[in-house]
Order: structure tokens, then sequence, then C-alpha cells
């Protein structure tokens, strides 16, 4: 096993999950069986392959640009319609503030 | 907090700074929402900056024409392939819970800027300078219940900045002061953006570490956030930088955080640091295909570019032989340069025109609290009284009442002088008896226009004027003077 509780903990940090002892046992074969299932691709050589990150290839010049021209979008009761919570015309969320 | 100043000299401090500019574009990055400021929170978002599943970025072409502005007149390389990277944290302004950003392979890279340091110019340089989109805004206070919530409005999610990275290359508050100051004037002569810091169109963050004078290698730097004005960054920095040293001479050690400036309290603080807080995760945008810049789109924008800053103060030094300070403090604004040299034309006078804008104009300015696009004396009406000053047909001090009036009433030179009964003295034959006066007790000048010195006339014309506290009408002084002499 190459992964280790501490990344397992480290993970859910970053993805701002709480996770229980129990559960850090849990997942942690999980996750490791998924990397170990990706790491398969790393048997293949790819030396002389291009690193790609879209599926479509560039062309030479752009096909997809947009000219600089505002266009009528949301109004606000629409923005805010699947808002959990709101008020005075924005989105309400828990106080957060990142301070010492 | 104050370090003593020879505790203070055997250190150096070394000072990066992270600008971030908002583009001037109608519509934002991705997506055609207005990025007009002050609108009803969240009356211009979409899908795409709402980020709201399925929908797609689409990049906005003058976008990365304004980025390229920004990028060739800091002398940087552009990058004929470039693309951009989502960079991964949760923050309630940012909906997609990713910011695309550009990571490994930027707009453009390896410029420079120069300053003034001590007299000398030096250059600064640029890492890079690439294209990102701006979060939301969070409000934090202002609501009966912000003991608990917070405010998003998303009218600025997805806005369009550049982000311009110096080098490790300065060394004082007073450099970075100058640097940024520098930067604000470039983008506003390129008019890609209107650097207004209370807007946040222009924010600054500064990676700041000391090392003993001389030393090579860096000390641990922290970054410090929230520099929101010229002023915050000048005094954070301060402060940043004895508290390291005060650190450093008692023996401890920096540690590499993040700290945010509070103006109130006038200190830094560190921010909660957690050892991987900055793990990004950055990884190529997948939703944008890689961004090229041709050559013809490069040479576009190049013949775009206007004349800038350090340009226009070697021309305005070599063509209207201004002094160095003088061009300097004049190309400073290139609204100030406009006006100038509308000035400069119109009066034919540049260097009347630079003391008089430089010194009267901008103290009335100053006493009135405006700018000078809101000048009440437009460029025009300063170059008509400059021109009756170089004529003679109003002394200095006559001037410079007038012009105090033109300013305090928004009125043209010759409207204030004839409501304060400066007005010209039209009758001819009052002008004739002062000229045959004039003319009597100065039988050499008299002879000498009379051998074909006919230039005497302007001293004539100068007398009459000063005789009559420069209110005699000057075209008719002259007729008179051309046939009593005649």
């Amino acid at each position: 096993m190459a992964l280790t509780e501490k990344d397992v903990r480290y993970v859910a940090e970053l993805a701002h999950l709480e996770l229980t002892a129990d559960e850090v046992t849990e997942f942690l074969p999980q996750l490791d069986a998924i990397l170990e299932y990706i790491q398969k691709l790393n048997e293949l050589d790819t030396t002389q392959v291009e690193p790609m990150a879209q599926v479509t290839y560039p062309a030479a010049e752009n096909p997809a640009l947009r000219s600089d021209r505002p266009q009528p979008t949301f109004q606000q009761d629409e923005a805010l319609m699947n808002a959990p919570e709101q008020g005075a015309g924005y989105f309400r969320v828990p106080r957060v503030i990142e301070r010492e | 907090m104050s370090v003593a100043t020879e505790v203070r000299t055997k250190y150096e401090a070394v000072i990066g700074l992270e600008v971030h500019v908002q583009l001037l574009t109608q519509s934002k990055l991705f997506c055609s929402c207005s990025t007009r400021f002050g609108d009803p929170p969240n009356s211009n978002v979409c899908p795409v900056c709402l980020g709201l599943p399925g929908a797609l970025p689409v990049l906005n072409r003058d976008a990365v024409t304004m980025a390229m502005k920004a990028a060739m007149a800091l002398n940087c390389a552009i990058n004929t392939r470039s693309r951009f990277a989502r960079k991964n944290y949760f923050y309630p302004d940012l909906p997609k819970g990713y910011q695309i950003s550009q990571y490994d392979e930027p707009l453009s890279q390896d410029g420079w800027i120069e300053i003034e340091a001590n007299g000398a110019r030096r250059r600064i340089g640029i890492t890079r300078v690439h294209l990102e989109e701006d979060a939301g805004k969070s409000l934090h206070e202002g609501f009966p219940d912000s003991e608990r919530k917070s405010y998003i409005d998303l009218n600025r999610s997805g806005v369009p900045l550049i982000e311009i990275v110096s080098e490790p290359d300065l060394r004082t508050s007073e450099e970075s002061y100058d640097y940024l100051t520098r930067l604000k004037t470039l983008m506003l002569y390129l008019e890609v953006s209107n650097c207004n810091m209370e807007e946040g169109s222009l924010r600054c963050d500064a990676n700041v570490s000391v090392r003993h004078a001389g030393a090579s290698e860096f000390g641990t730097k922290t970054e410090v956030k929230n520099l929101n004005s010229f002023r915050f960054l000048q005094k954070a920095l301060e402060y940043e930088i004895e508290r390291q040293i005060e650190i450093v001479e008692s023996g401890g050690t920096i540690e590499q955080e993040t700290r945010l400036w509070d103006s109130r309290e006038q200190r830094t603080y560190g921010m909660r640091s957690k050892e991987f807080a900055h793990d990004y995760r950055y990884f190529p945008e997948p939703d944008l295909l890689p961004l090229i810049i041709t050559e013809d789109w490069k040479d576009e924008v190049r013949r775009s570019l206007p004349e800038l800053p350090e340009a226009r103060r070697q021309r305005f030094i070599s063509e209207y032989a201004l002094p160095e300070y003088d061009a300097a403090q004049l190309t400073a604004s290139k609204i100030l340069a406009n006006y100038f040299e509308e000035v400069a034309k119109a009066s034919g006078e540049p260097k009347l025109a630079a003391n008089w804008v430089l010194s009267e104009l901008l103290y009335l300015l100053k006493e009135a609290n405006k700018e000078i696009t809101d000048s009440p004396v437009s460029a025009a009406s300063l170059a008509e009284l400059l021109a009756l000053l170089s004529k003679g047909t109003v002394s200095g001090k006559m001037a410079k009442e007038i012009l105090a009036e033109m300013f305090r009433a928004g009125k043209r030179a010759a409207e204030v002088m004839s409501a304060q009964g400066l007005e010209q003295i039209n009758d001819a034959e009052k002008i004739a008896a002062m000229v045959r006066e004039i003319m009597a007790g100065n039988p050499k000048q008299v002879e000498q226009y009379r051998k074909g010195k006919t230039a005497t006339l302007g001293w004539f014309v100068g007398q009459v004027m000063k005789a009559t506290r420069g209110q005699a009408n000057p075209q008719l002084v002259q007729d008179v003077l051309k046939r009593e002499l005649g």
C-alpha cells in the first residue's frame, strides 16, 4: 500500500471534508486501489507523446474566441432562484473570514 | 514598531510584487456578462460565471489583446502558445471551486520596467504577465446578521484580470512605491485599465524577505496581502521589513506565511497558516483550448501601442525643450500630458505652458480638490490666456488673477477681463494720444523703426500695453502705431 492515512486526511482537508478515524481507515484501501488502477497507465511508454489536456488539438489559430460584446443575462431574482439562502440581492452563506 | 537605524542598515529587504490589474473590457473573460461596476448585486451573472454545471467558458479576444498590450509595454516576450489552468481552492465567492488562471504556460514572460531609485534609473524584472478571471466579492460586514453570515455578490466573478509578477528586484518600500506608480501610469497610458484602487481595479500583494546587507541568499519570505492603496503598500512594507528584522535580530526564524495588512491597526497579521494551505492543485483547463497568438495578431497589437510615458518624456524634452523635471512631472499622467500638449500647441508657448500647467493650474486644482479631468479651465482656455500673456497684453500678475477667476467662474479669459473692468481699450484716439507720448519720449526707437527695423514695432506695442496695464486692444495698438510711426 503506497498511500498513508496522512494522505487521506490531507486530501479530505483540501476537500473540506471531516472524516472520522473509522472513515479514514475505511477509505484508505479504497483510494489506494483507485490509484493503483490508474498507475497501470504508467506502464505505457509516452516519451514520444506530447502531453495533452484537451480532447481536441489546437488549430493554427484560435477557432473559438468571442468579441467583447456584453449580452443581457440573468436578472437578479433568476440568479438567486436556487440559492439555499439569500438576502438583499446577495447569496448568503455561513460567515467566512481568514484571520489569525 | 521601530528598529534603530544602525540595526536597519545592517539589513536589506528583498521585495517582489504581484499586481492584479482589472482589464477595461465591456464583458467578462469567459462569458458575455457586463463588467460594469456598481450595478445591483448578482445582476451581471450567467451560468458560466455562476459556475453552474455544464456551462462552458469562451475566451474574450479583446481581453487577450489588452493583456498583450500590457505585456509588450512591459517588454515581455509573448508566447505563441499559452494555456489556461485551474487553480483549485474553496471560497464562497469562487463558485466553480477553481479560478481559471494561467500557470505553466503563461501568455508572456521575461520583461522589465525601469524605475528610479536614489536618482538613478534601474530595471526591475517582470517574471510574467498572465490572464486570469476575478472572483466574486464577499461582504463580511454591514448586514444585521453579519456576525453569522457572509454576503456574496458574483458580479465581479469572471471579470478579466492580468497578473503582473515582478522579480524579487525591489529593495525598499520607496522603490516598490515607484514601481507600482510606474506600472499604474503605464496601464493608464495603454488604456487597458482604469487602475481604480477603491474599486479594486488595481490590487497588490508583496513577497517580502530580509537578509544581511550584501548577502546573496534570500531569507524566508512572507506574502503580504491587502495592500489596496499606495499608502498602505509603503506602510505595510515598512512594517513587515521591521518586523522581520526584529525577529532575526532576536535570534528567531521567519515563518513562511501569508499575512494581511490591517490599515486600522497599522500592522500585518498572520493568516491561519496550514502547512498545505497553498496546494492549489493546478491542472490544465480542459474546457479551453490552448491560446495561440499568431504573428499577425502580435503585429496588430504592437501597431496599436500608444506612445508610452518614457518615450513621451524624452520627446517633451527634445521637442519642447522642457527641463527633465518638468517633462517627468507632465508625463506622469497621460491626461496631464495631453492637457499640456494641447495648451502648448494652441498657445505656441510650450515652456510657458509647462510652467503654468505645473504651477498655477495644478495649484488651483489641488486647492479645489479636483482632478485635471474636471478642470473648469480647458486647455484651449488656458492657451488663450497664455497667448495674451506672451503678447504682453496682460502681465504675469494679471494673468494669475485672471486664471484664478477663470477657474472659479468657469469663464474664458476675455469674459473675465471685461467683467473685471480689465476690458480692452478700444478708443483709437485715446491710444493714439498715448502712442504719440511714447514716441516723443523714445526718439531713438522711432528712428530705428523708420530706418527699417520694423521689429521695433513689438517693443512699442509692449510699451503701450505696459502703460495701459495690458488693457489696450493689441490689434488696434498695432494699427495706430503703424500709422503714427509710418
